[in-house]
């Protein structure tokens, strides 16, 4: 869609936050005092990183002043925090290409068709961004985007084709349910005859399968095959050794893993996929890019939320000065400060 | 020192380790904190998989049983045998002194070896 790229106006603004995990979040806060404003940019589709993705119910016991708190709640709160600064999130995009101007200044581009020209780039992307997990299938990757999905977009693409679908959460059940009337067949296949889909959808899909209209197979693939990313048959590997199913479409759903991503591509100084940061700053071998949370590295690093809280305040008094060079900056408290309680519109 | 605990563990390139242990802690812990090469991306969480091994099978019935979430787990994780665990899900007791466990597939992050 070139045309909407075009169309697309360019966003000018101080910082850009790549990642929406709670230490994203808190780098609006720290940023904000400091009136500097900030989109977000996150290739999930909700705030929170893993807190939300990977443990949204699960408690959080080392979070300073709060005895005990769940991704979900420690998500929501720093919403709430952040409010006053009026964030710009951009939800589902990837950052796809960076590159210095000559101003000094970053040109930003995203997946979405945006472009961001940004004095200051945070990436505060946790353990990398959020992709569909490819099964360990030889040439898998030629498959991809012609005959093996890891979404539906769209139904029409399964229309009175031989589907595989693989795995047993949601996904899997629902595009088992979903995906029958329309694809010439459906066989779901999965390790186990349990399930962790929601349990209405997997009695739908044994009533399916006791009608014959769609097939269950447990085991895990094994090989594809085919040619020019066209699908014939899907190889499955079981307990009473291999099977040959007629496919020209192949969903897996395993769900997600963390990917370093073009990141790595970015001309930055990384050690074993970690970017390597000062401790005075948090900014990276580029000035002006800073990185915090569980993504930087340095002598002494710990893996801790609350340390990339601490980092994203440090971080956001050198963006200041790289922002607004010369200006004085007053270390205040928002308990004493009516300038930062005005922000804050407490007072 | 009787009372050292101690696990085996082969790596992704087939090199055993033998690691001191300390009771009460996650296998996954002590795999990772002698600076063995497993991702553990959750940090324990039982939310990613990627500190999967497989148990050797003089072992595996003096293990608990998976519960739910690691087997939901196991699920969207890839070669997954009958002696597959979550080494987060494995927590280290006097009876598992001498557990032997080998890393699985796609637990490494790719990093030079330690």
């Amino acid at each position: 869609m070139p045309e909407i790229i075009e169309l697309s106006e360019t966003i000018e603004t101080d910082v850009v936050i790549v990642g929406a995990g709670p230490v994203g979040l808190f780098a609006v806060f720290e940023l904000g005092l400091l009136d500097l404003r900030a989109h977000v940019i996150d290739i999930l589709d909700r705030p929170g990183g893993q807190c939300a993705e990977l443990y949204p119910e699960k408690p959080i016991y080392d979070i300073p002043g709060l005895p005990e708190v769940s991704g979900q709640q420690l998500t929501d709160n720093l919403l709430k925090q952040i409010a006053p600064f009026d964030p710009q999130f951009h939800f589902s995009t990837m950052v796809t290409a960076l590159e210095r101007l000559e101003d000094g200044r970053f040109r930003v581009e995203t997946d979405a068709g945006e472009t961001f020209v940004t004095k200051i780039i945070v990436i505060a992307a946790g353990g990398g961004s959020f992709q569909p997990k490819r099964p360990p299938v030889p040439e898998i990757e030629h498959y991809e985007g012609k005959s093996v999905f890891y979404a539906v977009r769209k139904i029409e693409a399964f229309r009175d084709r031989d589907v595989v679908i693989v795995g047993g959460g949601d996904s899997a059940l629902d595009w088992t349910l979903n995906l029958e009337p329309v694809a010439k067949s459906v066989t779901l296949v999965h390790r186990r005859p349990e399930f962790r889909a929601a349990p209405d959808s997997v009695n739908k899909m044994w009533a399916l399968e006791k009608e014959g209209r769609v097939k269950f197979r447990m085991g895990q693939l094994g090989s594809l095959q085919g040619e020019n990313g066209e699908l014939t048959k899907v190889v499955l590997k079981g307990a009473e050794g291999e099977e040959v199913l007629e496919a020209n479409r192949l969903l897996p759903f395993f769900g997600l893993t963390m990917k370093l991503g073009p990141i790595a591509d970015w001309g930055l100084n990384l050690d074993q996929n970690l970017i390597a940061v000062d401790t005075e700053k948090f900014e990276t071998s580029e000035p002006g890019i800073f990185a915090i949370g569980d993504i930087n590295t340095y002598p002494g690093k710990l893996k801790l939320i609350l340390s990339g809280f601490h980092e994203a305040a440090l971080m956001s008094h050198a963006a200041k000065r790289i922002v607004a060079p010369g200006e004085r900056i007053i270390f205040q408290y928002t308990t004493s400060s009516t300038s930062l309680q005005k922000k804050l519109k407490a007072a | 020192m009787s009372d050292t605990l101690l696990i085996h563990v082969t790596d992704q390139n087939g090199k055993r380790h033998t690691l001191e242990a300390l009771e009460g802690f996650r296998v996954m812990e002590i795999i990772r904190d002698w600076g063995l090469d497993i991702k553990a991306e959750c940090g324990g969480a039982c939310a990613c998989g990627t500190c999967h091994v497989y148990v050797d099978e003089n072992w595996t019935p003096k293990l608990y049983d998976p519960l739910d979430e690691e087997q939901d787990q196991l699920d969207q994780t890839f070669h997954v045998e009958d002696n597959s665990r979550l080494s987060c899900q494995l927590i280290m007791t006097p009876e598992l002194n001498g557990l032997e466990v080998t890393l699985a597939p796609g637990t490494g992050s790719g990093r030079a070896a330690a």
